[in-house]
């Protein structure tokens, strides 16, 4: 083959036949002694076949002949280089060639298994080995960025798997910040009453953790704010966060309660309660509430809408409360994020058929946690709405916005057994009759199974079917009153009409309203249905595609407690093994500016999905940060003038390779005409 | 019979990896078209395309991930932009814009991969040799 330009190189190819792989469709041999004769002009100075590349004897033959033949270039045509260039890269290495001057060509899973006809494979790998020596003459050394880590954490989302991430990082030694939008930390098991299948008290596992959280000498807490911007990379992200008025003088307030006891202002509360119960308009959302210090709710304060009262103020013993209190903005600096925004509950509205909203004792699952929780609005007595009557039945339903096409296909993992607890605890409170109605009951995590037996024991009615509508138009005597479930029960094929007193509606968990928001602020991506992605499904399910970004919990998608407290402390253990080397290795391939020919066209800074370019006003010129890009080109794709180049993707290699591979297609198609 | 040259610009994360898993599942495809790796579709300029055809290939492909999952996270919308207005160009110069194919392949679709291959080598194969069309 006639290669553009003479090349000094000294490249070595060797052709793998993986077994019989690939030697069992491709002729190997023949391919090898083409590359060593016709090739020999584009630099190849030995080519060799060999059973397996890969194998410490086939590495050795290369690292040999980099030694005694001074190869300053090498090409393996075996597998996908997904599979076994790292392997190659660090046999080079090891030879004293930089790992950079080694190129992959894939003649296995691109050749020998896709190809029926021998004679047509082996063409095939002839053409991928030229591509690949016509590429790799171009092929410069590159060396690894390395950049220190700020051992610092920030973790968003004081639920219990911020919680745990926190903790965990700072029983360690390194500093945490935990950032959290309400109030108090705590999320949403703080809400809850009982926690499945163990049925201990929620508040009873959650309040000591929020304790240390809030006590730790390496935690910094910054509730009541949110993160508004984050720059940087792995290891130096600049993280720039709203802390918002509280109205309170942290460092004078000692969570007496004479101002939320003096304040004359009730208000329904909507997130903490979910609309059952009542707070003031300054409050914490709950007595255990870490950190203790109250805030003033500026929408609803009587001082703030109409300039007088001011009874907090009055009656605070140490003067905490500031009136003219502004939002501060903090900027602090980590190394590493850990993303623990949790979920939102399904809107039960958006099914009118249900009637939840317009029917009185239709309830959500939250509605009931509080219900039934002793610190609730009722002290823990399952009330109907109008607070005094205790149900005789009581119907739960699950799957409330979950498998359902016209909601959310997914399952919302944590509802049945939510259901099952409900189930036990309106029995144990109650004594009501209890019918549940499921599509399938899933219960698959350890002991899960066995609380599901013993609901069943308890006499709880299970019937098998998707409520088609709750109804207060009765149609007999006995429905008179009540509430009527309508399903069809597919256990017997029939349908059937259940008078009970009150529904509880088991509502599927979704993805935070703002969840893409803050994926963009964090620069991770979401799935369909808005729930943030993983690195990798199975082998790296808390990592994201943004170095030094984390998940853990339900922002990944719908978890319970025992699986968001594991997710949490991975994700911090992640954490810990980066902080641990002290520096990190980032991708070596990445874009660079020719100031020579750049003008300025800016076309580049708006195409980078890393926002790493930045234009240098001063010179007029864009200017790439190495540690920001991760080397995908789309500003080499964009540059009108050619002034940017990605190492190890420049168009001169990328020419080459198909240069390479297009000389011999041509070849073997006039060898076929003559 | 005329056998189309035909390069593949394939994503490394998605479409490359695509066509590894039609490998490891054994699917076959016609052998035309040559895969060169590049980081992310958004990394192919027109030029590369059209430089291409001047080398004398008969058709090109550019594939990647699908729109919300690249890897870049919006690498492939620049492609997803560029690609179709490179094709009235093509056509503006009096290349049959058909010879060049922009498509999405996840790393788990081995076997739209393969279909892709087959269809698109199926369509050239009708067309006649490029460097005919350009005399």
């Amino acid at each position: 083959m006639n290669p553009e330009k003479k090349t000094q190189e000294r490249v070595g190819v060797y052709i793998c036949h993986c077994g019989s792989n690939i030697a069992g469709v491709v002729d190997v041999a023949d391919v090898s002694a083409w590359a060593g004769k016709e090739l020999a002009p584009n630099g190849v100075v030995v080519a060799r076949d060999y059973k397996f590349m890969c194998s410490s004897l086939g590495q050795e033959l290369i690292e040999k002949d980099i030694k005694e033949l001074g190869l300053t270039r090498v090409v393996v045509a075996s597998c996908s280089p997904h599979l076994h260039e790292p392997t190659f890269r660090n046999a080079c290495a090891r030879a004293g060639l930089n790992p950079y001057l080694f190129e992959m060509s894939n003649i296995r899973e691109q050749d020998s298994w896709v190809t029926t006809d021998k004679v047509e494979a082996t063409k095939k790998a002839k053409a991928l080995v030229a591509a690949a020596v016509g590429r790799v003459v171009h092929q410069q050394p590159l060396n690894s960025l390395f950049v220190p880590i700020d051992p610092a954490v920030l973790v968003v989302g004081g639920g219990i798997t911020g919680i745990q991430a926190s903790l965990e990082i700072a029983n360690s030694g390194h500093k945490v910040y935990l950032v959290e939008r309400e109030p108090s930390i705590g999320g949403h098991m703080a809400q809850f009453d009982k926690t499945f299948p163990t049925l201990d008290c929620s508040a009873c596992i959650l309040t000591p953790k929020m304790f240390d959280a809030g006590n730790h000498k390496n935690i910094t807490m910054l509730t009541w704010s949110e993160v508004e911007k984050v720059e940087g990379y792995i290891g130096n992200f600049t993280v720039t966060i709203r802390k918002r008025a509280r109205f309170i003088d942290q460092s004078i307030c000692t969570g007496c309660g004479v101002c939320w006891e003096k304040c004359p202002k009730k208000v329904v509360d909507n997130v903490f309660e979910a609309g059952l119960g009542y707070r003031k308009a300054v409050y914490t959302p709950f007595p255990q509430a870490v950190p203790k210090f109250p805030v003033i709710d500026h929408d609803n304060c009587t001082f703030f809408q109409k300039g007088t009262c001011k009874a907090c103020q009055k009656f605070c013993p140490t003067g905490a409360i500031n009136f003219d209190q502004q939002d501060e903005i903090i900027t602090i600096k980590v190394g590493n994020i850990i993303l623990a925004t949790g979920f939102d509950l399904f809107d039960a509205r958006k099914i009118p058929n249900y009637g939840y909203g317009r029917l009185a004792n239709v309830f959500t699952s939250l509605e009931f946690e509080r219900l039934s929780n002793a610190a609730g609005p009722t002290g823990g007595k399952v009330y109907l709405r109008d607070g005094v009557t205790q149900p005789k039945a009581v119907g739960i339903i699950h799957c409330v916005g979950s498998r359902d096409k016209n909601y959310h296909n997914y399952c919302s993992a944590i509802c049945c057994m939510q259901s099952l607890k409900f189930a036990h605890l309106v029995k144990e409170k109650t004594g009501a009759e209890v019918y549940e109605f499921y599509i399938d009951m899933r219960t698959p995590a350890k002991t899960y199974d066995e609380f599901y037996q013993r609901i069943i024991h308890e006499g709880v009615n299970l019937i098998r079917g998707k409520v088609a509508e709750i109804t207060n138009a009765a149609y007999s005597p006995e429905e008179e009153g009540k509430l009527v479930i309508q399903v069809e029960d597919t256990l017997i094929g029939k349908q059937r009409r259940i008078p009970v007193d009150m529904v509880v509606l088991s509502a599927g968990l979704e993805a935070r309203h703002d969840a893409k928001k803050v994926a963009q602020k964090f620069g991770i991506s979401c799935s369909a249905d808005d729930w943030f992605i993983e690195r990798h499904p199975k082998l790296d399910p808390v990592a994201t595609m943004t170095d030094g970004v984390f998940v853990a919990g339900a922002c990944q998608g719908p978890k319970d407690i025992p699986a968001s407290v594991a997710q949490g402390a991975a994700a911090a253990a992640r954490v810990l093994s980066i902080i641990g080397q002290g520096e990190i290795e980032i991708e070596a391939a990445t874009a660079i500016v020719d100031e020579l020919t750049c003008v300025g066209c800016t076309q580049c800074v708006s195409s980078c999905p890393y926002q790493a370019i930045e234009f240098n006003t001063e010179k007029g010129k864009a200017h790439v940060n190495e540690a920001l890009c991760k080397g995908c080109g789309t500003c080499v794709g964009t540059c009108l003038p050619k002034s940017i180049s990605l190492k190890h993707f420049t168009d001169e290699q990328i020419v080459s390779e198909m240069i390479g591979a297009m000389q011999v297609m041509k070849y073997f198609q006039t060898e076929e005409v003559a | 019979m005329y056998e189309p040259s035909i390069i593949g610009f394939l994503c490394n994360w998605c479409s490359y990896r695509g066509a590894d898993t039609a490998g490891m599942a054994r699917m076959k495809y016609p052998p035309n078209v040559k895969i060169i790796r590049v980081p992310c579709s958004g990394r192919i300029s027109p030029e590369l395309v059209l430089r291409t055809f001047r080398e004398g290939a008969d058709g090109v492909m550019v594939l990647g991930c699908h729109i919300g999952d690249c890897h870049y996270s919006t690498g492939n919308h620049r492609t997803a932009k560029r690609m179709p207005v490179l094709k009235k160009l093509l056509e503006y110069t009096g290349i049959d814009p058909e010879r060049l194919v922009i498509n999405w392949v996840s790393a788990a679709e081995g076997e739209k991969f393969s279909i892709v291959i087959k269809d698109f080598t199926e369509k050239i194969r009708a067309l006649p040799p490029f460097v005919e069309t350009m005399k």
